[in-house]
């Protein structure tokens, strides 16, 4: 490591310490308004006056809001769990695959995958609501996993392959010759290996299907799919008159939890440089 | 344990790139060969196709009398060690050696006496619950080594297994290897370009060439008699030196003087009018050093030493000359093949390290005409070695004290310019 001098450390502090307020103030603002009871919402002041729980009792079972709240964030979870999922273990054959092989139409499917992660999702969302009403899918599970896949796939596949370049190919010739077959030098020795890439990869899938607002209000209808962020804008308050901005506060500081959980969790292992040591050093 | 054949193994990329020409190899059951050549010559390729990561064009591989050349890896059960040791960084040293049995379904009983059994043999005992990450280089070598040597394989294959440890290392690791490979007796086959590993730890040695094997011999045969000029430069450090030479009658004129060899050294002359002589720098000398009774047997020349090198044990002295364009530029060629660079025609002479010759003066130098190879220029093979075809038995070693004074005798030796 480099040694800073004093002046220069301290710039670097105070530069982070800037761009650690930018990020945060919004998150910040949005506790703040979660904990703010009804008629201290327009008060324009930073702190509530008087924190109330109100806004939380709500949405939580038992409160008025629960019967949207809840369903949604079951859904949600779900979703974006089996979204996941299927996304990293196909990404993970995939990648693999193109990371190893040499066949034909290699090229085209990493740039259809490109193509397809970079088409906008508002222009297609139109043609699916009606397919999906057509054939049954429209306000299932199913029916928001599988246009969460078309977006997390060409990402997983885009970020394992490069994972997957990564490891030599002597870790898998090495397997073989100590006598594995193909599936096993690549569940023993490659996919162990890719570890922090796969946890990545599954962690990008989740943010993207867990944000997802587009498909989430146009593909659902009732709460037997509708996902949180589709919810959060079905919220009312007591009367028209009274804005529900307390309990979507309330709501978006809880969907925010299980992102910062599974990334404390993952931090860990998403740190690169497991294969340290493999090779000489 | 096996033997392994290759018989007229021909290796082409897609690319139609021909990377092994028709090699045909006898390794015996035990034996130790080493396959050698400069970067690109098809010794890593050859390699793995004994071992099956790569598919064979076409020829046969045998491994114990058995054809296994659609076998897969595993099923060919042969150890590897591979240049960069490729050990499993996510598992402990012990899992790393255990990993062929585990993949064997060995009872963990015996997985963990046989690891131990290694580990003992390889002194990693205390390394065996760390990672591979945290150990040193010569460690990581012997960990590969110790997951080649744990399962009873028929063979090990090394891959340059020492070009990543640093000098020192390498050498004590060599001996490591020679000593494991005396005692467990298997059948190896060691790829390396480092021509000391070459010499020193194998039976026989194979010099392959763009592909092409050259020459199949032990270390000595193949220092005393290479079977072309590619050996010959190829083979010995610092190399042996080529000389230019055009035939005149009864002898060579070089630009060192006139030269008249023994008979024996001449046998495949034919009709050829240039020549290239290959003499080892230590069979130059100080002229004023040699014994009167072998001095006619050689040629005293005069030429200016321009650098002189001096190790301690020995010294090496350079003396450039002006050779024809042509063969300079083939000599230059020859050196590129060599992974080297010749940046001019030089004579390089080993001398005693006792000898006080001057630097930077013109000195008198003595050549033992006995030990010179004749090089035919377009073909590259050795003119002396077809010696034993006219004459069945007569080898160039036996005819050396066979040879009378006469017609050992050079011809006056003319002031030499450089």
């Amino acid at each position: 490591m480099r040694e800073f001098s004093t002046r220069q450390r301290v710039l670097w502090i105070v530069g982070g310490a800037l761009i650690i307020i930018y990020c945060l103030f919004p998150v910040a603002w949005l506790t703040s308004l979660s904990f703010k009871p009804p008629a201290d919402l327009t008060n324009r002041q930073f702190l509530p006056t008087e924190p109330s729980t109100e806004n939380y009792r709500q949405i939580l079972p038992g409160g008025s809001a629960a019967d949207l709240f809840m369903p949604a964030l079951r859904n949600s979870i779900g979703i974006s769990l089996i979204a996941t999922l299927i996304a990293v273990v196909l990404a993970m054959f995939a990648a693999y695959a193109i990371a190893r092989l040499d066949f034909p139409g290699k090229r085209l499917i990493l740039t259809s995958a490109l193509a397809v992660a970079i088409f906008p999702v508002v222009s297609i969302v139109t043609p699916l609501f009606n397919l999906w009403r057509n054939i049954g899918l429209y306000d299932t599970w199913p029916g928001l996993i599988i246009p969460y896949l078309s977006l997390t796939l060409p990402l997983s596949i885009w970020t394992m392959s490069a994972f997957f370049r990564e490891i030599p190919w002597e870790m898998e010739q090495a397997a073989q010759v100590d006598g594995a077959t193909s599936w096993q030098a690549f569940r023993r020795v490659i996919v162990p290996l890719a570890a922090p890439g796969v946890f990545t990869t599954a962690i990008i899938s989740f943010f993207i299907a867990w944000n997802d607002f587009v498909y989430g209000i146009s593909l659902t209808s009732t709460s037997a799919a509708r996902p949180v962020p589709a919810a959060l804008s079905f919220f009312t308050g007591e009367s028209q008159f009274i804005e529900p901005t307390g309990a979507i506060s309330a709501a978006a500081i809880i969907v925010t939890i299980p992102v910062v959980v599974l990334v404390l969790i993952f931090q860990r292992r998403i740190v690169a440089g497991l294969t340290n040591g493999a090779v000489k050093g | 344990m096996a033997a392994i054949t290759l018989k007229h193994i021909n290796k082409e990329y897609g690319d139609g790139y021909a990377a092994v020409k028709d090699v045909s190899l006898d390794i015996g059951d035990g034996e130790f060969m080493i396959l050698v050549g400069p970067s690109g010559c098809g010794k890593s390729t050859v390699l793995r196709m004994i071992v099956g990561l790569e598919d064979i064009t076409s020829g046969d591989i045998e491994i114990g009398g058995q054809r296994v050349n659609e076998q897969a890896p595993r099923d060919r059960n042969l150890s590897m060690v591979f240049q960069n040791y490729a050990l499993y960084p996510h598992l402990t040293v012990f899992e790393n050696i255990a990993f062929p049995l585990r993949l064997a379904k060995t009872p963990d009983a015996q997985v963990d006496e046989r690891v131990r059994k290694a580990a003992d043999l390889l002194e990693l005992e205390e390394h065996l619950e760390r990672k591979p990450a945290n150990l040193s280089g010569g460690q990581r070598q012997r960990v590969a080594m110790g997951r080649a040597i744990v399962r009873e394989a028929q063979a090990f294959l090394f891959d340059e297994p020492l070009s990543n440890l640093d000098a020192k290392l390498r050498g004590q690791m060599r001996t490591e290897i020679s000593r494991l490979q005396k005692r467990l007796g298997i059948t190896t086959v060691y790829v390396t370009h480092d021509q000391v590993e070459a010499m020193t730890l194998g039976h026989r040695v194979a010099v392959l060439r763009k592909g092409v094997l050259q020459q199949v011999a032990t270390p000595r045969e193949l220092y005393d008699e290479p079977a072309n000029l590619f050996v010959a430069g190829f083979i010995g450090s610092p190399p042996m030196n080529f000389i230019p030479a055009t035939v005149t009658d009864g002898g060579f004129a070089t630009p060192f003087g006139d030269v008249r060899l023994p008979d024996d050294r001449t046998a495949g002359l034919g009709d050829k009018e240039v020549v290239l002589l290959g003499a080892r720098p230590e069979h130059f000398d100080d002229a004023s050093v040699v014994d009167e009774a072998v001095k006619d047997r050689g040629l005293t020349f005069d030429a200016h030493v321009d650098v002189i090198e001096w190790l301690g044990n020995e010294q090496f002295a350079y003396v450039p000359y002006e050779a024809p364009e042509d063969i300079a530029r083939q000599l230059a060629e020859l050196e590129r093949e060599l992974d080297s660079e010749a940046l001019r025609t030089q004579l390089v002479v080993a001398l005693d390290a006792t000898s006080r010759l001057p630097e930077g003066q013109t000195a008198s130098l003595w050549l033992d005409l006995r030990k010179v190879h004749v090089f035919d220029p377009a073909s590259g093979a050795n003119l002396t070695m077809e010696a034993p075809d006219a004459a069945p038995g007569a080898g160039p070693a036996a005819g050396d004290d066979a040879v009378p004074g006469a017609q050992a005798e050079s011809v006056p030796d003319p002031p030499t310019t450089t």
